[in-house]
């Protein structure tokens, strides 16, 4: 229940605007790959072209190829609704759907692919809630709205929607960057958990969680506004962080870049 | 509702508005107008409040405009019920049961049914006709139509708004009456075992006719106000329904719906509002019959409005009466009809609170 992406030579363009240049990597099944650097770099543009929620932007296309166990993701007979499914995604601000409840959010993609049996959504609903670690905090209120728990919850929230379709791999764009320390720590604590079963791969600008949490990362760059992001390196998280090759990732992970 | 964006503008506004300042320097005599005077901030001792100022008389100005609405609505009333009640009393039948509408005789005889009837029974066809037209269409110009056709289509329903009344009432009665009829006869002939389309005619000038043309005109409504609460979908909730590989089609109604409900029931209610006190253009495409009768081809139909509008001239002193009588019962289903719409929005609006 989890599988490889290959990255071979993307560029994605907003319009005329390259975004990112020629980016090439593999992902391993069931690790965790963080990608890092400053912003407008183009990482989250990169994630978000792994599963076509790029191109959902007016003038949005890819260049290059891009596959998931050897599938191309963007073969034109492709239905775009299956790489989606196939390829969760947790977005930076939490964002339930407001008029829905806590259970209604959780079994929303169930319910988008056709699921109505009341059993499976029930067993659906509490799997994904406990594997968000959210589901001791709700079970007794699953009727009230998700949009009304805490930032961290709705964010645990998010997480257990998306993953309550058993995707194969979770993308999570800067997942923590509106949550406090401590539901920070949650959302880590749970992306280990969730490593058993999915590839995961996470925008984050916080090096200590990429540090924390990632088996690998990846390092994009840019020269100067306006240029393409490239990815600069990309290696096992530990020689990122201790020796990299690299001179721009160690002013970055040192903080004399930018 | 969808404050996101405008909040975020408007946040950057106010940034702007203080860097300068700050970016000045404190204590530094900045004041625009003299360097003697103390800064901004101020330094010296601290100055008494003013008394009378812009804003207590602003307060005042807007506090007595609060309490004159409140004064007119009364007087209205108060006029009204005043004018009403002497014509009720000298009304021979029964007001709220009675078809027929002669309160001019020496015995006057009059009663709302047929009237009210007719005017939420076009009014309900308006609506049927015209909701899913417009929610079609404010779906397409919000969420399925390039930029450059979605902005000028837009405009060109807003144009239809602003037709005056009277426009469709005549056009209604010259152009659109003659292919009502002919789609009149052909639903007459293979539809008539339909009570609602049975009947020995003549057609045309019909219930559904008048039900038309206010279809036409609570389209352009229903619509823009549709489209823009279908804009105001936060993006993010959009986007988290396509990623979770939803069609655009299943976006719309996994994000899109559910959000903008309340505000199309609050659209569909202002259309309906203007349905029900529509007066000329009903007054023009039907001909006028005092019954309550569910066949919408054949010629007939009339609504309060339109029959104050037709019978004021000629009224006497009870007429009058009898006539302000029937305006006030439409303004009570038009209270109804509000009401029941904010309780329905008022039932989920713990799941819209929380989202804004």
């Amino acid at each position: 229940m989890a599988k490889r992406i290959e990255a071979s030579n993307v560029s994605s363009y907003y319009g005329s605007f390259k975004a990112i240049d020629s980016v090439s990597m593999t992902v391993e099944p069931k690790t965790i790959t963080a990608l890092i650097g400053p912003s407008g770099c183009g990482k989250s543009t990169f994630l978000r072209s792994i599963n076509r929620m790029h191109e959902v932007l007016p003038g949005a296309r890819i260049e290059g190829s891009l596959t998931i166990d050897d599938q191309n993701i963007y073969d034109p007979d492709v239905d775009v609704t299956a790489v989606r499914r196939m390829i969760g995604m947790v977005f930076q601000r939490p964002n339930p759907f407001p008029t829905m409840s806590i259970y209604e959010n959780a079994v929303a993609g169930l319910k988008l692919n056709g699921v109505r049996k009341k059993s499976l959504l029930d067993e659906a609903a509490e799997k994904s809630l406990r594997s968000a670690n959210l589901w001791d905090e709700v079970k007794d209120r699953l009727d009230r709205p998700g949009a009304g728990l805490s930032g961290g919850q709705q964010q645990r929230l998010c997480i257990a929607r998306t993953i309550a379709v058993e995707p194969q791999v979770v993308l999570m764009d800067e997942p923590c960057s509106a949550l406090d320390p401590i539901s920070t720590l949650a959302i880590e604590d749970l992306m280990f958990k969730l490593k058993d079963r999915f590839t995961i791969i996470i925008v984050t600008h916080n090096m200590q969680q990429a540090a924390r949490v990632s088996d690998k990362t990846g390092f994009f760059s840019i020269d100067k506004t306006g240029d393409p992001g490239r990815l600069i390196e990309y290696d096992d998280t530990q020689k990122i962080f201790s020796n990299p090759t690299q001179r721009k990732t160690e002013d970055y992970i040192t903080g004399r870049f930018g | 509702m969808g404050d996101y964006p405008s909040r975020s503008v408007n946040a950057t506004a106010g940034d702007l508005g203080v860097t300068p300042r700050h970016a000045q320097g404190a204590g530094y005599g900045n004041s625009p107008s003299n360097y003697n005077e103390p800064p901004l901030g101020g330094g010296g001792a601290l100055p008494k409040k003013t008394r009378f100022s812009i804003e207590t008389g602003f307060r005042g100005l807007s506090t007595a405009a609060g309490a004159m609405v409140l004064v007119i609505i009364v007087a209205i009333a108060v006029f009204l019920i005043s004018k009403a009640v002497p014509a009720l009393q000298a009304n021979n039948a029964s007001f709220l049961t009675e078809l027929k509408w002669f309160p001019n005789d020496t015995e006057p005889v009059f009663g709302i049914a047929a009237l009210a009837f007719g005017t939420v029974l076009s009014s309900i066809i308006a609506l049927i006709v015209a909701v899913p037209i417009a929610l079609s269409i404010a779906l397409f110009l919000s969420h399925y139509a390039p930029r450059r056709l979605a902005t000028p289509l837009g405009f060109v329903i807003d144009l239809l708004a602003a037709v005056p009344s009277v426009v469709f009432g005549l056009w209604g009665r010259d152009v659109f009456q003659q292919p009502v009829r002919d789609f009149s006869i052909w639903l007459n002939e293979y539809f008539g075992w339909i009570p609602l389309f049975g009947g020995e005619g003549p057609f045309g000038q019909s219930i559904m006719l008048g039900g038309l043309v206010l279809a036409i005109m609570v389209l352009p409504i229903v619509t823009s106000l549709s489209r823009e609460v279908f804009q105001q979908t936060p993006g993010m909730n959009e986007e988290a329904a396509l990623a979770l590989g939803a069609t655009r089609w299943e976006m719309i109604r996994t994000a899109v719906l559910p959000y903008g409900k309340p505000g199309v029931i609050a659209a569909v209610m202002l259309g309906l509002g203007r349905a029900l006190g529509e007066t000329i253009a009903l007054a023009l495409t039907l001909s006028i019959a005092f019954k309550i009768n569910f066949n919408l081809i054949e010629n007939g139909g009339n609504s309060i409005a339109a029959n104050i509008a037709n019978a004021f001239g000629e009224a006497n002193e009870t007429g009058r009466g009898a006539l302000i009588a029937s305006g006030l019962v439409l303004f009570v289903i038009t209270l109804v009809v509000n009401m029941t719409a904010r309780a329905i929005i008022y039932r989920r609006r713990e799941f819209r609170d929380s989202a804004a």
